[in-house]
């Protein structure tokens, strides 16, 4: 299937799940997500997966935990206030050093929110999406096409590091179409997993799947271990996109939806003459701090832009050490900024640095 | 000389933390026997809940997977579907079955998931000292029942087998007890053929064995066995209320 084909971003998702050896997908309908489940319904049973339609979010990541565990290739998808209820399912599959692909295709909140798109998942996906000390690596594509080839790495990189990946959508990404190419390259690649449970997979000894463990100084260890494999993903696996930022003086940084809105002004910019460029970060876990570090050594300021009352802003202020000025353009509650909107803020802090 | 009588080979040879007279020994001994006389271990995964037998993955020398509070059903199943050819069962007990796991007990069931559920019932939630479960019979002395279970503020017990047995997608329920002798080798009989079940592709099993908690009871074991007998048996009869045989 190398020519291009036009796809709502949702199922695009889908497919390339399916392509990268995904068959037990496990949902809960919620709004605006429901496409991802309702194109494993019409294509797991053709190729003999499982879709199944789960009572609760709580049940469906617990049958993502099922299903990993005997080393298949899994994956579940929500929206907000449903991944709110699967992080007690993800945080277990930290601490049982599982991997899976979970979609967050983000509407506003808090609470029951609204059902427009929005990024105020940020906080919840790079830093406590679940009780204890973890992370997952959490991707933030801003197209239908880098959405299919990062399902793909989600799921190498999750196999790779024994952990749980999330896709940090929203609202936009999941319902727009654009055309996609599967391509050569996208393949599934299905490692041995020694450490599965079941029938299914090559093994010496029995396996255990397990998060507990009662004595403090194992515990300890466990996270220790973890958190050299944080460590390692840090330095090797931060990814992000730059553009324009040879010689900008201002750095617009802005990642999912909100990039290509911010995208549109940083060409408004440079028109008008401004030398701004943009940092559109791929990973939001790792953040691509080096990239931003490195700006700041030449960027007088920076602006995020950002569906939410200003997260991504932080990791930001933390990757130059508030060594420049930082300003934010936002919306949020399903509110979307225009490209306008974003070049005032540009113009604004363009000001500042003159 | 000649060995008379030994461990089963499905369980593992460790001291096992359960307190005296718990009955958790006896049902965890019983259903490493059926593993044994099925010669499936091997391609076993056993599913623990938490509670008393969070542990059981060191007991049992079958695969193993610790689900979160409540949720084993929902495991199992994803285990099943992605590995049908497994034996897949869940050990829980009444808290995490019946209060906060309700939902992944009753849509396990009604999907007709082929798993077999061992169901223990002490009506206590043991581990955290003795609280109410939400078997705890009427009456019933506990930590936060202090004054014995009132029905007007706490509610009435949950009877799971009956429960189930009105799902289509149940395909066995049978509550057994193992206060004594002929109810143990009961009790094995319905655990064996749960298991006889799953392998048969028939659906859902589940057997809810009563069981004690002499620490929390506040009883020595045996006058447990009589309290258990003569409180627990009459609230919730033993017998078959599903068998789609």
């Amino acid at each position: 299937m190398a020519e291009k084909v036009l796809m709502k971003g949702n199922e695009a998702v889908a497919e390339a799940a399916i392509m990268a050896g995904c068959r037990n997908f496990f949902g809960y309908p919620i709004t605006p997500q429901t496409e991802v489940a309702a194109y494993m319904a019409k294509r797991m049973p053709k190729i003999g997966g499982t879709y199944l339609q789960a009572e609760s979010e709580l049940a469906a990541i617990n049958m993502v935990i099922g299903a990993a565990s005997t080393g298949a290739r899994a994956m579940t998808s929500s929206s907000s206030p449903g991944i709110s209820l699967k992080s007690e399912g993800i945080s277990y599959m930290a601490g049982m050093d599982l991997p899976a692909l979970i979609l967050n295709v983000q509407r506003g909140g808090p609470g029951l929110g609204g059902i427009q798109p929005s990024q105020s998942d940020y906080f919840q996906a790079t830093r406590a999406i679940g009780h204890g000390d973890f992370h997952l690596l959490v991707f933030a594509p801003s197209t239908v096409q880098e959405m299919v080839d990062t399902t793909f790495l989600a799921y190498d990189l999750a196999d790779k590091y024994r952990m749980p990946a999330l896709m940090l959508l929203d609202g936009i990404l999941g319902q727009m179409m654009e055309p996609v190419e599967f391509k050569e390259s996208h393949k599934a690649h299905m490692d041995d997993k020694p450490w599965a449970v079941g029938t299914a997979c090559v093994k010496h000894e029995k396996n255990i799947i397990n998060s507990l463990y009662l004595q403090p100084e194992q515990l300890e260890e466990r996270n220790f271990e973890r958190f050299k494999r944080y460590e390692t993903i840090k330095k090797t696996e931060q990814r992000c996109e730059e553009y324009l930022t040879d010689d900008a003086d201002v750095i617009v940084v802005a990642y999912g939806a909100s990039a290509r809105i911010a995208r549109n002004a940083v060409r408004a910019a440079r028109a008008n003459g401004l030398k701004v460029g943009m940092i559109r970060p791929i990973t939001l876990w790792p953040f691509p701090e080096k990239a931003i570090k490195d700006a700041a050594k030449t960027a007088k300021a920076f602006v995020c832009v950002e569906l939410s009352m200003g997260q991504m802003i932080d990791d930001v202020k933390l990757a130059i050490e508030c060594s420049r000025p930082v300003t934010l353009v936002n919306h949020t509650g399903g509110v979307v900024m225009t490209p306008a909107e974003v070049l005032t803020g540009i113009e604004k802090a363009y000001g500042g640095v003159k | 000389m000649q060995t008379v009588f030994q461990k089963p080979k499905a369980l593992t040879d460790v001291t096992m933390h359960y307190c005296p007279g718990c009955t958790h020994g006896i049902i965890h001994r019983l259903v490493a026997e059926v593993l044994d006389e099925l010669n499936i271990t091997e391609k076993t995964i056993g599913i623990a809940p938490v509670g008393c037998s969070v542990l059981a993955y060191n007991y049992f020398n079958c695969d193993f997977i610790q689900a979160a509070h409540g949720r084993a059903p929902a495991v199992a199943t994803g285990a099943k579907r992605a590995n049908p050819d497994s034996v897949i069962f869940t050990y829980q007990g009444d808290g995490d079955l019946a209060a906060i796991g309700t939902a992944e007990t009753v849509h396990a069931a009604t999907r007709g998931e082929n798993i077999t559920v061992i169901f223990v019932n002490n009506g206590i939630y043991g581990m955290t000292g003795g609280q109410m479960a939400p078997t705890s019979i009427p009456g019933m002395v506990t930590q936060t029942t202090p004054y014995g279970r009132d029905v007007k503020t706490a509610g009435y017990p949950v009877r799971i087998c009956e429960m189930l047995a009105t799902l289509t997608g149940t395909t066995y329920a049978e509550r057994v007890s193992v206060d004594c002798v002929k109810n143990v080798l009961a009790a094995k009989k319905a655990i064996k053929k749960a298991f006889q079940n799953q392998l048969d592709g028939k659906g859902f099993s589940i057997v809810e064995v009563m069981s004690t908690c002499p620490t929390n009871w506040g009883l020595d074991p045996v006058k447990a066995l009589d309290w258990a007998r003569e409180n627990m048996l009459t609230y919730y009869p033993l017998g078959v209320y599903k068998d789609n045989e």
